[in-house]
């Protein structure tokens, strides 16, 4: 297939999307990522039953939280596909990225600079 | 257990905005299993409470422990030696809990970080209710093992109000009538003849209308 997508996203796997914790999420716009997106099976697909279920409402809680602390929730989305959709993998790819763009860096990113420097 | 419920993250910001370095303890009981106070939600307030500083350009130093219990001397002590480096705990556990690190560490404001609800049950995840109210005298081998005094909105001792219908109580269609519950399962054990027993008096004063408990066992006391 050769599709491409964004260089500037890292794939973490995970056994399941119900293996995504809340902490992870924001451990990861703590240390730093502008964005974050989970991809889980087909909602009713689950290979564990409810996995991608859980993930999504953790999400949600990520969500919250991140807008809570102005981060900005929207930082954080839940997709859904199958892994036959390699096409579509792209296109998530693409939309998360062009949506983190117009949002702009992580806010968090300034402090950790500043206190770099 | 004891339910709590985690308080909103701009109440806990609020109470620790003027800090520079706190602790957030966590408690490993009830506020573990009911989701509002354990190591992880503990690890949740502090990543949350991090970023939200950093984004206001503050630095606040955040530590994390979760203790066993905060109820309890032993397990409040194997954090003294660390105390003294914090301007302020957020503690995460019970009132109960909260309380006993603020006099057991009284010179180090305590602050709490969930709303202390109940004596209740999980029901199903994410769904806990009450049924204790630690009335100090408890009736439930008279009433088939179900509490009027929490259950019931008027804590009634002889039977339902005029106000049960179709099983629910008056104050709420989501609400079982504790009553009917009891009549329920008094029916069920066939004893429903304990039912037309009249119950005694109760004694209040070994409620909270006595002012604060206390239970002293001398056989165990050291």
């Amino acid at each position: 297939m050769r599709l491409r997508y964004p260089d500037s996203i890292r794939i973490i796997r995970v056994p399941c999307t119900g293996k995504v914790d809340v902490i992870h999420i924001l451990r990861a716009f703590e240390k730093g990522a502008d964005g974050v997106y989970v991809v889980g099976c087909l909602e009713g697909d689950c290979r564990f039953e409810n996995g991608n279920l859980r993930a999504r409402r953790r999400v949600d809680q990520a969500r919250t939280i991140l807008n809570a602390v102005g981060v900005g929730g929207d930082r954080v989305k839940m997709f859904n596909l199958s892994s036959g959709e390699g096409p579509r993998f792209a296109e998530y790819a693409v939309e998360m990225t062009d949506k983190i763009r117009e949002m702009g860096p992580n806010p968090i990113k300034r402090f950790r600079e500043k206190q770099a420097a | 257990m004891i339910v709590a419920e985690k308080k909103p993250i701009e109440e806990v910001i609020e109470m620790v905005k003027d800090f520079r370095k706190i602790l957030i303890a966590g408690c490993n009981e009830c506020v573990t299993v009911c989701e509002a106070g354990g190591k992880k939600e503990v690890a949740i307030l502090a990543s949350a409470l991090s970023m939200y500083f950093m984004n206001q350009g503050k630095k606040m130093e955040i530590d994390e422990v979760t203790l066993e219990r905060q109820c309890d001397h032993e397990y409040l002590e194997e954090i003294r030696n660390t105390m003294d480096q914090y301007d302020a705990v957020l503690s995460l556990a019970c009132g109960v809990g909260v309380q006993f690190m603020a006099e057991t560490y009284f010179s180090t404001p305590v602050y709490p970080g969930v709303n202390t609800c109940f004596m209740g049950v999980t029901e199903e995840r994410g769904v806990w209710t009450e049924r204790c109210q630690g009335c100090g005298e408890c009736i439930l081998g008279r009433t088939a093992g179900i509490c009027p005094i929490s259950r019931c909105a008027k804590r009634l001792l002889n039977g339902p109000c005029g106000g049960s219908t179709k099983g629910k109580c008056e104050i709420s269609k989501d609400l079982d009538c504790a009553w009917q519950l009891i009549i329920d399962r008094l029916k069920e054990l066939d004893r429903l003849d304990e039912y037309e027993q009249i119950a005694p008096i109760k004694d209040w004063s070994t409620e909270r209308a006595g002012g604060p408990r206390r239970v002293v066992r001398e056989d165990v006391r050291q």
